[in-house]
């Protein structure tokens, strides 16, 4: 998308985070137009600050002046003002939407926690095999998961990207990019609806056009494990 | 629409405001349901079979199909029945309405749940974070999107109203049991203190919280329990460090939503 669009339609964001992803890929899926407003790392801007008092995080999207915090949070709302627009993100049943919102609770709660861990906050070897082995372990569900909810068709939303497409599908960058520097995430054997899913993920459109480049997250990576260690003192 | 009370179960536990949450809603729209009373140290193989990722209360079970997460379900059950709706129709104000319930369940639930684990410094450190947490509802009540609402929905309770009231009682309660602390200051917070008493107030609120004498006989229980616990513990036991490790330094960097 054009880093200058429709200047009613605004998102803080930065080029790495899978949460700032989010929103970008519900914006493209529901074709609006949007500044995109870089953060520059380390600093946080007036504006967010602003827009964000209560935790002075991204993203950000501010529709006619009035921001809209957290990336979930943000999604629905896309779906919701936009909603004669590009595709459906949330299902129109109302328990599929519950099990939609289940699995991102999940997916923000123990996924993404295990997932930090085994990239970044870990102490010892130990405890980032201990990781990564909680991480698959959640993959696994989320396999299972996606067997029931997809009912054979190519994204947990159906034929097309849904709320829980989008929110497990931005840590696909990072999920790619740990695999490079040598974790072992998502598999042929033990997940392969889920790689399938990815492949068709990564391939859509909106998300292309978006989604940060693996290598450059690879680096990336090490670079916040390295400052991660020089923040945190070491445990015994 | 649905309303026979055999397709229709609640599993809850009558101390948890999470359980708590899901009946104010029912009560509100008058919709039958079976509750079912879960013993939290001995879960039912019917709760670990409706929930088995997380075996917690409150699960909604609609036609044997399961919903676990408060919220969730209370999104569901507005979905569903409609009459009396307690999410706002405007999307941004659903918008904030989430953001919010986000917050409350995010960083004030597990603040208010630090300070009643801990005591001494890190019990000083949890309080100031609760004090932080509600003064910004304070500030969105005087200043912000919820200036001059008698609740968060507006003329009626809303789902802001049911996810903060519902656990906003504990707050008096954990005041009375830790004779130290004062959680909430009616003189600091003279708007979140007024809607609290406007929320508690109302028939519906009055018929599912269960009594005062009953919270702080369980609240007592519950913090005897805790303190002997960290007694026994050492300086990295989780009690001890739960609100410690909620100001350890993480990097800036780190974005998450």
């Amino acid at each position: 998308m054009a880093a200058s669009g429709n200047p009613e339609v605004k998102l803080l964001g930065i080029w790495f985070s899978p949460f700032v992803l989010r929103a970008r890929i519900a914006l493209n899926l529901k074709e609006v137009q949007y500044e995109f407003l870089e953060e520059q790392l380390g600093t946080k801007s007036e504006l967010l600050l602003e827009s964000n008092p209560v935790y002075k995080k991204m993203p950000v999207l501010i529709h006619d002046g009035k921001p809209v915090c957290e990336s979930l949070i943000i999604v629905q709302y896309i779906d919701e003002v936009w909603a004669g627009s590009g595709t459906t993100l949330m299902p129109t049943d109302a328990y599929e939407r519950a099990i939609h919102r289940f699995w991102t609770v999940y997916v923000d709660d123990k996924l993404y926690s295990s997932f930090l861990d085994s990239i970044m906050r870990y102490r010892t070897d130990e405890a980032k095999a201990e990781a990564e082995e909680q991480t698959v372990a959640a993959l696994q569900l989320l396999e299972e998961a996606f067997d029931k909810i997809s009912k054979g068709k190519p994204f947990f939303g159906g034929d097309t990207i849904g709320y829980l497409d989008i929110a497990l599908g931005c840590f696909l960058g990072w999920i790619r990019a740990a695999e490079i520097n040598g974790l072992k995430l998502l598999d042929h054997a033990r997940t392969p609806l889920l790689c399938a899913w990815a492949e068709k993920f990564y391939n859509n459109e909106a998300v292309r056009a978006v989604i940060p480049d693996t290598m450059k997250l690879a680096e990336f990576t090490k670079v916040l494990r390295s400052s991660y260690q020089n923040r945190v003192p070491p445990t015994k | 629409m649905e309303r026979s009370p055999s397709s229709l179960k609640l599993f809850g536990s009558w101390a948890s405001s999470y359980t708590h949450r899901v009946q104010l809603a029912m009560k509100l729209k008058n919709i039958q349901f079976e509750y079912i009373e879960e013993d939290l140290a001995n879960k039912s193989e019917a709760l670990l079979q409706f929930n088995p990722i997380y075996k917690k209360v409150p699960v909604l079970v609609h036609n044997d199909r399961p919903i676990a997460e408060s919220v969730i379900i209370l999104q569901y059950v507005d979905e569903v029945w409609s009459d009396r709706p307690v999410l706002p129709t405007d999307p941004y104000e659903r918008s904030v309405a989430r953001f919010w319930c986000h917050f409350a369940d995010d960083k004030l639930g597990p603040a208010v749940g630090a300070v009643f684990a801990s005591s001494g410094e890190v019990q000083k450190a949890a309080v100031d974070q609760v004090h932080e947490n509600l003064a910004l509802i304070e500030r969105e009540l005087r200043e912000g999107f919820f200036k001059g609402k008698k609740f968060f929905g507006g003329e009626s309770i809303g789902l802001l109203d049911i996810v903060l009231g519902c656990g906003s009682y504990w707050l008096a309660v954990f005041d009375e049991v830790m004779t130290d602390v004062k959680l909430v200051d009616p003189e600091a917070l003279p708007l979140f203190h007024a809607w609290l008493r406007e929320f508690e107030a109302l028939d519906e609120v009055k018929e599912t919280i269960p009594a005062v004498d009953k919270l702080l006989e369980y609240a007592k229980a519950v913090r005897q329990m805790l303190l002997g616990m960290s007694n026994n513990a050492t300086a990295d036991s989780p009690t001890a460090t739960a609100s410690a490790s909620a100001t350890a330094p993480v990097p800036d960097i780190t974005v998450d939503s």
